[in-house]
């Protein structure tokens, strides 16, 4: 694309981010025991990237798009309900 | 009346003629952190803000690169931001320097230029800015007082122009002109206002409708980002020139994008920037008187660089003697040396030049200085390799 057309600064709208799968790099990902799990959230507020879901009526899942497996999840979880497993 | 026969006279400090600039731009924010000595500057708006002259956002912050970086994102909310560094504070904003100027942030940034250390020293040269020349903003050098201020006033419209949305910096140096006293014929507020209008950026910072600046470029699109701020400063070298003409229709005052004196009937011109220019012109002056033909080219605007009209004025120099106030230690000359030297051999024109450094760290230039330095042309002191390192203690 010729610098005539590319928006000045690199402005593009916000949340772009979430199209992109930035997982890649993963080597240990975090799996949810749902028997143990509370839904107390916990993990939710730790995790550094926007990867713990949180629905309505249903504990968290975790987003494989956006984990990057740094495993604080794990660490933080009081119930132990979250362990990192290798990945394939 | 006019605007000029209504200016008030006053007497300020350099530190606070830019202060006092800054309050009558209808500045929106202002993140500065203190440095000697640049430190007036900050106190100053401190005070206007205490008394309630100055309506402004004041943000104390606790270091330089948070100080710009506070600039940069008030400045993404369309704000007029303004802030003031000196030496090591500029060296701390390096990194921000770069995210201003990328983020094409009109921030306009006082620096009251001091060398750096070690070993540690407060006084002038233009280590600094020189060592963040290449960082994307517009670099204006001023030599007198009252020159910082109108330039203050003039960097806001230059910067929030549309054709050129960069950060600019208004250098002069340290104590010599940061602290000396001169006399500032001052304008009135509603002209200026006029004159500078609002800023206008395409896109502003707002929770209602959230934007990513400087969103993640590639090898495919990163250098067609920075294309675009090349253009932009070449826009700016004729923006430059309307904001003169708009700044002196109500002022009475103009400047130049270089100055030059007797450029017209001289064997050797001097090129200088900042407080020097003065020096070598009362040298030339009296040197002229005596027969000999030397003239004067002040760079005022060094970035961009004015290349068009430094080779014009130099057309006639049978030598050139570039003098840089700064060391580029393991080139073969100064910045303004390298710059003018590769503008001669653009224009096809071939004049021995002879690079000359001079006043670093404060050490003085007087008027018998400036005649010696014209002295070096004549005795074909230049080499290829180095500058001559004038005043330093051999």
């Amino acid at each position: 694309m010729s610098w005539k057309e590319l928006e000045e600064a690199a402005v593009v709208k916000g949340g772009t981010s979430s199209a992109y799968v930035v997982s890649g790099w993963r080597v240990r990902k975090p799996v949810i025991d749902e028997a143990k799990c509370t839904n107390c959230l916990i993990c939710w507020i730790f995790c550094p990237e926007p990867a713990i879901v949180r629905h309505e009526g249903a504990k968290v899942t975790i987003d494989y798009d956006h984990c990057k497996g740094c495993g604080i999840c794990e660490t933080e979880c009081p119930l132990k309900a979250i362990s990192m497993v290798m990945e394939p | 009346m006019t605007q000029m026969e209504a200016a008030k006279a006053v007497a300020l400090q350099g530190d606070e003629a830019v202060a006092e600039a800054v309050r009558q731009c209808d500045v929106d924010v202002v993140a500065a952190y203190p440095i000697t000595p640049q430190t007036i500057i900050v106190e100053k708006l401190a005070e206007f803000v205490a008394s309630g002259r100055f309506t402004g956002e004041f943000i104390p912050v606790e270091s330089e690169h948070s100080a710009l970086s506070a600039c940069v994102g008030a400045s993404a909310t369309g704000a007029r931001v303004f802030t003031a560094t000196s030496s090591q504070g500029l060296a701390y904003m390096h990194e921000m320097l770069y995210n201003a100027s990328g983020l094409r942030m009109p921030i306009v940034m006082a620096v009251a230029n001091r060398a750096l250390s070690a070993p540690l020293v407060l006084n002038a040269d233009h280590g600094d800015m020189m060592g963040s020349r290449d960082s994307g903003w517009i670099q204006v050098y001023a030599e007198n007082v009252e020159e910082i201020y109108d330039r203050t006033i003039q960097m806001f419209r230059l910067s929030e122009d549309p054709r050129v949305m960069l950060p600019s910096t208004l250098n002069f140096e340290g104590f010599i002109l940061s602290h000396d006293k001169e006399r500032v014929r001052l304008l009135d507020d509603e002209p200026i206002k006029k004159f500078l209008g609002r800023p206008a950026p395409k896109h502003r910072l707002d929770p209602k409708e959230p934007l990513s600046f400087g969103a993640m470029a590639s090898p495919d699109t990163y250098y067609e980002f920075r294309l675009q701020q090349a253009e932009a400063m070449r826009s700016a070298l004729a923006v430059f020139e309307e904001t003169e003409r708009e700044f002196e229709a109500f002022s009475g005052r103009r400047y130049g994008a270089v100055d030059a004196y007797n450029t017209d009937g001289a064997d050797r011109v001097a090129v200088v920037n900042g407080c020097a220019a003065g020096t070598m012109r009362a040298a030339a002056r009296a040197m002229n008187l005596g027969g000999e033909k030397v003239g004067v080219l002040a760079i005022k605007l060094y970035r961009p660089f004015p290349a068009r009209e430094v080779a014009a004025q130099l057309r006639r120099a049978k030598s050139v003697i570039t003098m840089d106030r700064s060391i580029s230690l393991g080139a073969p000359a100064g910045p303004i040396a390298q710059d003018v030297k590769s503008t001669l051999k653009g224009a096809g024109m071939n004049q021995p030049v002879t690079s000359v450094v001079y006043g670093i760290g404060g050490r003085d230039l007087s008027v018998e200085d400036g005649r010696k330095v014209f002295g070096l042309a004549k005795e074909g002191v230049s080499s290829a390799e180095t500058s001559v390192m004038y005043g330093a203690k051999q």
